[in-house]
């Protein structure tokens, strides 16, 4: 009997139920259940009139900065004045859909490819964000590699106004209406890395960037 | 983890003794506590979530098979492997072995408390590979070669002296007790690894059976870089953590951080799911998942499972007045505070750990701070009876039970032993009315006074209150039923 057999069998056996084996009828139960897709009780703070100003409120909580442009024509002017405020430098590696914007203008140099362990600035887009806790979700592709999120000091975000729903369970819904299934990776992010371990005194920048801006499009 | 439970009355004692920890502790229990009350009123219907959370766990265990299985479809789909583990021995040798399958010199891993359980890092250094813990806390543990204190800030008892310590000798440097400087050394220390390890091996907070995916909560950014940069990706996580919907997680996300440090929300929640595609620059080669059981089918189905429903908040611990005193060491294994009364007994066997579910005052602080409602009071009194049963407490302990409980079933008697009690103990209090030492319990007094009774017991004060002789009509409905109820 294998370990994967013994396991199974010893919960059926607990649970009244023989076997070593979830029976069709069980597992046709377990799938009905999971297709319901039934959500919690949702909290005030995720359905507010104002989920702009909600997420706005979140990200100020956790320390991400924000600047709302009027179109992605303007983001490299967006991006080179954050770079100037922070004293960083003019360079950039940047997710692939930011490639062809008119960086030069703005004297900044982008790199088309994912990101090293020394690269100072990643730029990203975002799949949507959620307003409840000031987040983007990010999924990974060939031209969206997590490395360039992950790496740098800073990170930079691009969303879109228009993508910014309620709650986690709206974006995992615009996941599955638009993609069908979860990309290799998956991930939610909420402010720039952090720990506490020490003396549970709060320092920014653990493993991940030290700063993290969002850049808001219509 | 090597058990140490069994010393628990010992290391306890010490721990209340030592200046350092003492001081340690007191500074992290306010801030525990206090977080995460801020955090919770800001939630208008946090009731009903921990209502929603209990029910969804409870769901999900009562066909935990079944769900298993479907998890393991959905991942093997996208190219995950699935290992099962019925012990900790078994769940090593499957990592050991991929390891060198795959000729892996370097491991990097983020926090897992099922690694912990296992013992993996001694089992992967005995078979020759480098294991390098990536938590700021349990990178500081690993270098001062110490277990964990706590399941969320492993680190808590140590001082950023003794920190500061540690990394003088680890890395090289001149000494600083700086805390933000502290934080950069590790950065830089670990950043080498992240970019050059072959193998990362993560813990899951969830596992989801609608999607095979794997689930990390972190705010260091560390379980990102452990799942993203090597080509072999390991989890290692308790079959416990299935959950059946992304939804489902949605929900449980509302109550873990708040509970855990009263944060809104963790900053990074990675899923992931399978290996990398075609084109894909980052993610591993290879995912294996392994399921561990190691104990945890003993509650399937028992008078206990509840306790499965955990998602390994701390909750209880930050706010037990046993563990705010003591710390997490001295209850001798991975999982401290309640929790870890209730986990430890059944995971290694309740005789190695028999004083766990009596280090508890019963004030029911646990209880009431779980996010998914676990009873933790009421199942470390049903481990209390277990012991009682099989005869594993001593013998004067089950005797004076046994004296106790035959006295108590007989008013009489019990009226009458409580009147020569109570005038036998305010005698002793003397003229200071305080008991210094009281035979048979020594082991209270010699850390406490007692305050000594009135020499009467409540029944005669009762009898004898003014309108009592009216007949009992001016006793006010509450106060009879507060009181009175049971009175003979």
């Amino acid at each position: 009997m294998s370990a994967r057999e013994k396991i199974l069998s010893r919960i059926r056996a607990a649970q009244g139920r023989a076997g070593s084996e979830p029976t069709e009828a069980e597992l046709a139960a377990v799938r009905a259940d999971i297709a319901r897709r039934e959500r919690g009780p949702q909290p005030g703070i995720a359905r507010t009139a104002d989920p702009l100003a909600q997420f706005k409120r979140e990200c100020d909580r956790v320390g991400t900065t924000h600047f709302e442009a009027e179109s992605l024509a303007v983001v490299p002017g967006a991006v080179a004045r954050y770079l100037e405020a922070n004293g960083l430098g003019r360079r950039l590696v940047a997710w692939h859909e930011f490639a062809g914007l008119d960086w030069h203008a703005h004297g900044i140099t982008v790199d088309d490819r994912p990101a090293r362990g020394d690269d100072g600035t990643g730029l990203t887009g975002s799949f949507c964000a959620v307003a409840e806790t000031g987040t983007l979700l990010l999924l990974s592709s060939p031209e969206t590699p997590k490395s360039t999120a992950l790496l740098p000091e800073t990170h930079i975000a691009v969303a879109s106004r228009q993508r910014l729903v309620d709650t986690m369970e709206d974006a995992f819904a615009l996941l599955r209406a638009e993609r069908g299934e979860l990309p290799r990776a998956t991930w939610f992010v909420s402010g720039a890395s952090r720990t506490a371990d020490i003396e549970q005194t709060l320092v920014i920048g653990a493993h991940g960037p030290y700063r993290a801006h969002v850049i808001l499009l219509p | 983890m090597q058990v140490q439970s069994m010393f628990f009355k010992r290391t306890s004692s010490m721990k209340l003794d030592d200046p350092v920890l003492q001081r340690n502790m007191k500074h992290a229990k306010g801030k525990f506590v206090d977080l995460r009350a801020k955090a919770i009123v800001e939630i208008d219907n946090w009731e009903d979530i921990r209502t929603h959370a209990a029910a969804l766990r409870d769901r999900t265990l009562a066909n935990l098979d079944a769900y298993l299985v479907e998890f393991e479809r959905n991942a093997t789909r996208r190219g995950a492997q699935v290992h099962w583990a019925e012990t900790a021995e078994a769940a090593c040798d499957i990592l050991v072995e991929i390891a060198r399958a795959n000729g892996v010199k370097k491991v990097t891993k983020s926090k897992s408390m099922v690694s912990e359980e296992v013992n993996l890092n001694e089992r992967m250094e005995a078979a020759g590979i480098r294991i390098i813990e990536t938590d700021l806390g349990e990178y500081i543990l690993q270098l001062a070669n110490e277990p964990p204190s706590h399941i969320v800030a492993p680190a808590v008892h140590k001082s950023k002296e003794e920190v500061a310590d540690l990394f003088t000798v680890a890395h090289g440097r001149s000494r600083t007790v700086e805390i933000p400087e502290l934080t950069l050394e590790a950065r830089l220390a670990l950043r080498d690894h992240f970019l050059t390890a072959d193998m990362g091996i993560s813990g899951a907070n969830f596992v989801i059976a609608e999607t095979g995916t794997t689930l990390t909560v972190t705010n260091e950014g560390n379980a990102d870089m452990v799942t993203t940069v090597p080509k072999i990706h390991c989890v290692i996580t308790g079959i416990e953590k299935v959950i059946p919907t992304l939804e489902d997680f949605a929900t449980l996300i509302r109550l873990l951080p708040r509970s855990a440090i009263g944060q809104t929300i963790a900053n990074y929640l990675t899923l992931t799911t399978g290996v990398k595609g075609p084109g894909d620059s980052d993610g591993p080669e290879q995912m294996h998942i392994v399921l561990v059981d190691a104990g945890r089918t003993r509650f399937v189905g028992s008078d206990m499972q509840e306790m499965l429903r955990c998602i390994r908040c701390g909750a209880c611990m930050n706010h037990c007045p046993v563990y705010q005193n003591i710390g997490g060491h001295a209850y001798g294994w991975v999982y401290p505070g309640p929790m870890g009364s209730v986990l430890t007994p059944v995971y290694v066997g309740i005789e190695n750990a028999g004083d766990l579910p009596n280090a508890s005052t019963f004030c029911g602080e646990c209880q009431v701070v779980c996010p998914v409602k676990i009873p933790l009071p009421d199942l470390m009194r049903k481990l209390r009876e277990r012991q009682f049963d099989n005869a594993l407490r001593p013998w004067g302990e089950r005797m004076a039970i046994r004296a106790w409980s035959f006295a108590v079933q007989r008013p009489k008697l019990y009226a009458a032993l409580a009147a020569v009690g109570s005038r036998v103990a305010a005698w002793m209090g003397g003229k200071d009315r305080v008991i210094h030492w009281m035979p048979g319990a020594d082991g209270w007094t010699r850390g406490r006074d007692m305050p000594a009774p009135e020499g009467k017991t409540f029944r005669e004060l009762y009898r004898s209150r003014p309108s009592a002789k009216g007949g009992g009509a001016a006793i006010s409905p509450s106060l009879g039923r507060g009181q009175g109820e049971g009175q003979p």
